[in-house]
């Protein structure tokens, strides 16, 4: 059932495919001030990209904005072809917030957590014995199996985020969303981290990555979109270094490259 | 219209609805006049003790049930927001019967009125984009404010009664009482049990809730409107002030002891119905209130789970598990 992704991606990356997140023109504010502005851009299947930009330069805010979670002001967004804000497929979309928007203390295992990857797929009803497989399964590719009956609370940073990736998996996603990930995960938890990104990206699932630490994208992504409101830079990673895009959307905090890792 | 004064909460239509549930109670007393002669328990023979159990019996599962989904997302004081808002909703239940002579059952105005706050604090708070304790606050004094100033406009007699709803009361538990209180049990137990699942995501992750295709706002309002169901439900016994207590005391009990999701509901539950089963009993033979004792045996029992829970991490707790490879293969590997 798992492989999905993989025969998805296949097909998708035919040529004329939809692409599976499509942004038009887009304008966005909370207030009368945009946040992000003009923005853009389509996210191809099998693509690994990642979206980096200095605090408060509405990386977040497009997220949302391409995930459907906000509407565009002015301009178009479309998730896999529909309206993002119409589209209700969840079970396409895996989603990892920084150290989770998730519930703190609440008592939950990692298993029950990971089962909820399920939930598009099952609705009102009960998981099944296939479910529950597909979820261990999920728990055994992150390396977590030997936690799924921990509490989530006693977990490390990077374990948490590892949980949190089973989930996407479990959802049998083609589009794994992550929204700075690594914030609060120690260095080696990091590594293996984004191991298992490029794994999975290898493997077909499309990556999107929401990320702070240009250290980590430039060496992992394959596509760089660096925002500062409008998008200063979309291109291949390699060229995104050697281009002067960092220094314009960074203004001084430009030496973050060499200070994050 | 004609009003017949004297028939169960003038509810003709819903006769239907209500007819089981008043059958059920008759069964219940039954059920429980037969233990009294059995085993001579003194507290059993009264019909409004029965009356009384029952109830107590369905808070202690409802209360926590809600209440889980409540207190881990910060919302524990909804629940006493609410019951005010039930407070002003018994009072113009009264005050309609007073000036209007319509014979409606207080809790069910009380339900009516709460269901609409808890409607209202919740599109107020979308449109805010955040619960602030300010606005639960003012809608907390609002309630209780109206409350007191209909009571006060009435005649002096209605303020009589009041007692009853703001501490509550074993022995006024009625039949139409309990039977609204079943009809609001049937209802939060199965609108919970079909979006169980649904409800749990978004109370953990109301963002990834929402990326994976749930109406996070509609699955929010659900719950507003069933916590105001409950609480208006649990305010016979517990009183406007103290209901708030079995949503969350229960709760932050299980959580001390409770490792999964799963357990902590059923614990809550057992803690709850603990509470409610001792605090009956003790309140009857030491002729205190009920609602006050209920909540200071679910204190004491949480102060117990508080002290188990320190012991299990400090002796019971396992080693750390060898985290495993990520070995991504795993996901080639599967299905045919």
């Amino acid at each position: 059932m798992s492989t999905q992704p993989t025969t998805h991606s296949a097909t998708a990356s035919t040529e004329h495919s939809t692409p599976l997140i499509e942004l038009a023109g887009v304008d966005f504010g909370y207030t009368s001030t945009p946040v992000v502005e003009d923005i853009s851009l389509q996210i191809d299947a099998g693509e690994y990209a990642a979206v980096v930009g200095p605090n408060g330069s509405g990386k977040s805010t497009l997220m949302k904005l391409m995930l459907g979670l906000l509407r565009p002001d002015d301009g178009v967004a479309r998730l896999f072809g529909d309206p993002s804000h119409q589209f209700d497929d969840g079970s396409r979309i895996g989603y990892v917030a920084q150290h989770a928007s998730a519930s703190k203390e609440m008592p939950i295992t990692v298993r029950e957590v990971v089962k909820m990857g399920r939930f598009p797929h099952v609705g009102f009803g009960r998981l099944s014995r296939d479910d529950w497989e597909i979820v261990d399964r999920a728990l055994e590719t992150v390396g977590m199996g030997a936690f799924a009956s921990r509490r989530v609370t006693q977990l490390s940073g990077g374990q948490r985020q590892r949980a949190f990736i089973a989930r996407a998996l479990a959802s049998e996603a083609d589009l794994l969303v992550l929204d700075e990930p690594t914030v609060g995960v120690d260095m080696e938890s990091v590594e293996a981290f984004y191991d298992l990104l490029d794994a999975l990206n290898s493997n077909g699932i499309t990556v999107l990555l929401i990320e702070h630490d240009l250290g980590a994208v430039t060496e992992h992504a394959d596509r760089v979109i660096c925002l500062n409101r409008e998008i200063y830079f979309d291109g291949p990673a390699d060229a995104f270094v050697e281009s002067d895009a960092l220094a314009r959307a960074f203004g001084t905090t430009a030496n973050l490259l060499g200070g994050s890792r | 219209m004609t009003h017949l004064p004297n028939t169960p909460l003038q509810m003709g239509p819903l006769d239907a609805v209500f007819g089981p549930l008043y059958w059920f109670l008759e069964l219940w007393s039954g059920l429980m006049s037969w233990v009294a002669k059995t085993t001579g328990l003194e507290l059993l023979r009264y019909g409004f003790m029965h009356r009384a159990i029952l109830v107590g019996l369905c808070i202690g599962v409802m209360a926590p049930l809600i209440g889980t989904f409540l207190v881990y997302r910060q919302l524990a004081l909804i629940g006493d927001a609410l019951a005010h808002t039930g407070f002003a909703g018994v009072a113009v239940g009264l005050f309609l019967n007073a000036v209007l002579d319509l014979g409606v059952s207080p809790y069910l105005t009380a339900v009516v009125v709460a269901m609409i706050a808890a409607l209202l604090i919740e599109l107020i708070s979308e449109a805010t984009d955040a619960y602030n304790d300010v606005s639960m606050a003012i809608v907390l004094s609002t309630g209780f404010a109206l409350g007191t100033t209909l009571i006060s406009i009435n005649a002096g007699g209605l303020a009589v009664g009041v007692n009853q709803f703001l501490f509550g009361n074993l022995s006024t538990v009625s039949e139409d009482s309990a039977a609204i209180l079943l009809a609001l049990f049937v209802i939060v137990i199965g609108v919970v049990g079909l979006t169980r699942n649904q409800l749990l995501y978004v109370t953990f992750d109301e963002t990834a809730a929402a990326v994976s295709g749930l109406s996070v706002s509609w699955y929010n309002r659900t719950m507003v409107m069933l916590t105001a169901m409950v609480v208006v439900g649990a305010m016979q016994i517990m009183g406007v002030i103290l209901v708030a207590a079995m949503l969350v005391v229960p709760v932050a009990g299980a959580s001390q002891v409770a490792r999964s999701f799963t357990e902590s509901l059923l614990v809550s539950v057992v803690l709850a119905e603990l509470a409610v089963i001792l605090g009956i009993g003790v309140s009857y033979y030491g002729k205190a209130t009920a609602g006050g004792v209920i909540v200071l045996v679910a204190v004491t029992i949480y102060v117990i789970a508080v002290v188990l829970g320190k012991l299990q991490t400090a002796f019971g707790e396992e080693g750390s598990p060898e985290m495993g490879r990520i070995d991504i293969n795993k996901t080639e590997s599967s299905g045919d």
